[in-house]
């Protein structure tokens, strides 16, 4: 008789896996590169591909040269590269999107440890890194045909010419923005989907997004195109739910989204940044650790020490 | 009663052998019984060999205050009585007995005397009885509580959360009778007057039975739990039932409940009424290598592999096989094994479910968390340990885990929590055990 495997328990396990888990993202970040394509045409195909390359590769390389075991396999640098590529306008030289995926990969991922050891979003990071350095490049919108030359947030502000585009306009992505963040519909589609395999939980997007409405629509600043506006849809289902840079019990994750919906309003309304969602987000993630400690679940019946 | 329930997982059911009533298993040649079938101290054997026994004869005695008498499941010659090695990594004797496939029953058997709480207490400690459920705590042990006025209720385990296993649905189907009969003798001699029946929803045939029987009966209530791991675990299903929680480093009982598996509490009716004490087990045997999965009867010391032969052999090659569940179940390391006094279930699979997958980096999702039902973090408890910080360890509340296996097996990088736990708690030990030991120098 053959010798019997010996370990310890459980000997079953879920199927769900890292890899599933960043296919699953992969997967509800679909619907945003069509509305991509449709709004802005192949180059946002471009900009992503050169991302995801860049990603992916940059993880193989930093990998092979450290004599680290290869994990380009669990899709998370994939997913960094999409991320990346959504953050960025249509219009970015192919070069800087290079170096923006370095950033994430190497300086955020990487040098910190790897996957789940970074304590900061990589394509946030990158982003905020770009904005910066190019910030000419990356400051420069496109914008479809027949759309006012400013972004809404701009002209929420008060400092864009230009009217605002109709809500329907706004809720398909037909407005200038990031290449991935500006089709609300396609990045509720794509939450939805999430939420639906339990990739994420509501506790972040809804705090998030809700903290946003109330605020703004406490300080009268057209709460309907704030949801909308900026990469907050984007920000609040793909990258506020990052597991690594984002506390991992959900009344932290009450606490998180609250706190990005604030930065970002502050920002948005008295900040010198049209945007905030990049910026809040990041913030948020380096409260993230002793948030995690001080949601940590009680363990039932442990005395007090 | 209890609002909130204990989260838990949701896991693959395979009851597969639910609808099969035990066969009983003619006696193999030979039977291996341990003399450490149950936690505490080992019977000592007062047989030796060349002596002959029959079935139900005294072949051990307890060992100690927290420990169990053992009797023959078979009649036959003792053959010798030797060390082994047990699949716990536990090294105890071992009394083997050459069956003649009489199976004569021992001119000894004869109902014990009961009339009161201890020649009850007496009676369930001569009955060999101990934690069915997997635990093998011995019964009488836990059932000597000092004032049975203490006793708010009694928890019936018939749960039953574990993936495959069905031995504990067939006791409440098969042996229903023995089952509320063990009830009354709870209710007469521990006092009880609140007795709760718990079982997992999905045996709706074992709620509605035993709703029919104890209809009319204020102090006999069954609980429909939902079906979800571990529903069946102490402090789970106490939580679940009554709505208390057991503090750490302490007994159901300081809280004024007692837990008792189903088919405990079968045994121990058994023994009361007929005098047959513990020595044979009905145990589902089932998992993908398996060729006919079935619940059989079978003398306590049967090796696994005589068993499985039973069931038809195996219909692929066995990889991995386990006593018990595959949640908490033991992987036994080679088929000479014997069953004990505590198995309930022995499952085998071949390559592609005893094959787990790799380890990979940590993601920091916490599903762990989300799953453990004590609400212990075992992410932290992780890295607690991997920086050696057993004063992590105990701030964490590692000594609450129950192992019961909820966060490694929603893990997504497969990490080996459970593994670790287990590890931590040793690291926790010493460092308790040392801070002790400065505190007295101390003094
Ligand atoms: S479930 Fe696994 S990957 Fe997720 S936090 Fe826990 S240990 Fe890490
Ligand atoms: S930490 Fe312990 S009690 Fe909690 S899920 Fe894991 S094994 Fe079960």
């Amino acid at each position: 008789m053959s010798q019997m495997i010996v370990s310890v328990s459980p000997h079953f396990k879920d199927k769900t896996s890292t890899q599933s888990i960043m296919r699953d993202v992969l997967i509800a970040l679909f619907p945003a590169l069509v509305a991509a394509y449709l709004i802005f045409g192949w180059r946002s195909l471009l900009v992503t591909a050169v991302c995801v390359v860049s990603c992916v590769g940059s993880e193989w390389l930093y990998e092979k040269l450290m004599g680290k075991p290869n994990t380009i396999s669990d899709l998370s640098a994939a997913v960094t590269g999409v991320l990346l590529a959504y953050n960025l306008p249509v219009g970015i030289p192919l070069w800087q999107a290079v170096i923006g995926s370095l950033v994430a990969i190497i300086v955020v991922k990487q040098l910190f440890g790897g996957l789940g050891q970074n304590f900061a979003n990589p394509a946030i990071t990158a982003r905020i890194v770009m904005l910066l350095a190019f910030s000419g490049t990356m400051t420069t919108w496109v914008f479809p045909d027949a759309v006012s030359s400013a972004t809404t947030l701009s002209i929420l502000k008060g400092e864009g010419s230009g009217s605002l585009p109709a809500l329907k306009d706004m809720f398909l992505g037909l407005r200038g923005g990031s290449l991935g963040e500006t089709s609300a519909l396609a990045l509720l589609i794509g939450g939805a989907y999430l939420l639906i395999r339990r990739v994420i939980s509501w506790h972040t997007p809804v705090a998030f997004v809700g903290t946003v409405f109330i605020l703004t629509l406490l300080l009268g600043k057209q709460p309907e195109y704030q949801l909308m506006s900026g990469g907050l849809l984007l920000g609040a289902f793909f990258m506020a739910t990052d597991y690594s840079s984002t506390p991992s019990t959900n009344s932290g994750r009450l606490i998180f989204g609250i706190g990005c919906g604030l930065i970002t309003v502050l920002i948005r309304v008295w900040g010198n940044y049209p945007e905030g969602v990049s910026f809040s987000i990041l913030l948020m993630n380096i409260l993230t650790p002793y948030i995690s400690k001080l949601t940590r679940p009680r363990p039932l019946g442990g005395a007090k020490i | 009663m209890a609002g909130r329930k204990l989260r838990g997982i949701k896991v693959p059911h395979k009851k597969n052998t639910a609808d099969k009533g035990p066969k009983r298993m003619p006696v193999p040649p030979m039977v291996c019984v341990p003399m450490s079938m149950h936690i505490g101290a080992p019977a000592k054997p007062i047989v030796k060999a060349g002596d002959e026994v029959k079935v139900g004869q005294l072949i051990a005695e307890a060992g100690g205050f927290v420990s169990s008498p053992i009797h023959s499941g078979v009649s036959g010659k003792v053959k010798k009585v030797e060390d082994i090695l047990l699949s716990s990594g536990q090294k105890a004797p071992a009394v083997f007995i050459e069956t003649d496939g009489e199976q004569a029953i021992s001119e000894d058997i004869a109902p014990p005397e009961v009339h009161d709480f201890k020649s009850f207490i007496e009676a369930v400690r001569q009955s060999g009885v101990v934690g069915l459920g997997g635990a093998g705590f011995p019964t009488s042990v836990k059932l000597n509580v000092a004032d049975t006025s203490k006793i708010e209720a009694i928890v019936i385990n018939g749960a039953e959360c574990e993936p495959y296993i069905t031995s504990d649905t067939r006791t409440m189907i098969d042996e229903a009778q023995s089952v509320a009969d063990g009830i009354e003798l709870l209710k007469k001699y521990l006092n009880a007057k609140n007795i709760i029946i718990g079982i997992e929803k999905n045996k709706p045939d074992c709620i509605k039975n035993f709703n029919k029987m104890f209809k009319g009966d204020e102090s006999v209530r069954v609980a429909a739990l939902p079906s979800v791991y571990p529903q069946g675990a102490e402090k789970v299903l106490i939580y679940n039932t009554t709505g208390k929680i057991v503090p750490e480093g302490k007994l159901p009982i300081d809280v004024g409940v007692i837990v008792i598996n189903c088919t405990t509490l079968a045994a121990i009716e058994k023994y009361i009424r007929t005098g047959l004490p513990l020595y044979e087990k009905c145990i589902t045997v089932d998992g993908s290598a398996v060729k006919n999965p079935e619940n059989i009867i079978v003398p306590i010391g049967t090796a696994v592999k005589d068993v499985f032969e039973f069931c038809g052999g195996f219909s692929k090659e066995p990889k991995k096989v386990l006593y018990g569940g595959p949640m908490m179940g033991i992987a036994v390391p080679d088929l000479d094994q014997p069953v004990l006094k505590n198995t309930n279930a022995l499952l085998a699979f071949s390559e592609g479910e005893a094959q787990l997958p790799k380890e990979s980096p940590c993601i920091k999702c916490g599903r762990c968390i989300a799953s453990c039902p004590l609400k212990l973090s075992p992410v932290d408890i992780e890295t607690a340990y991997k920086l050696s910080c057993p004063e992590d360890l105990e701030a964490l509340k590692l000594n609450l885990c129950m192992e019961c296996g909820c966060c490694s097996y929603v893990c997504p990088a497969n990490r080996h929590l459970v593994q670790t736990n287990k590890l931590g708690k040793a690291m926790l030990r010493s460092y308790q055990a040392l801070k002790k030991a400065a505190k007295e120098e101390e003094k």
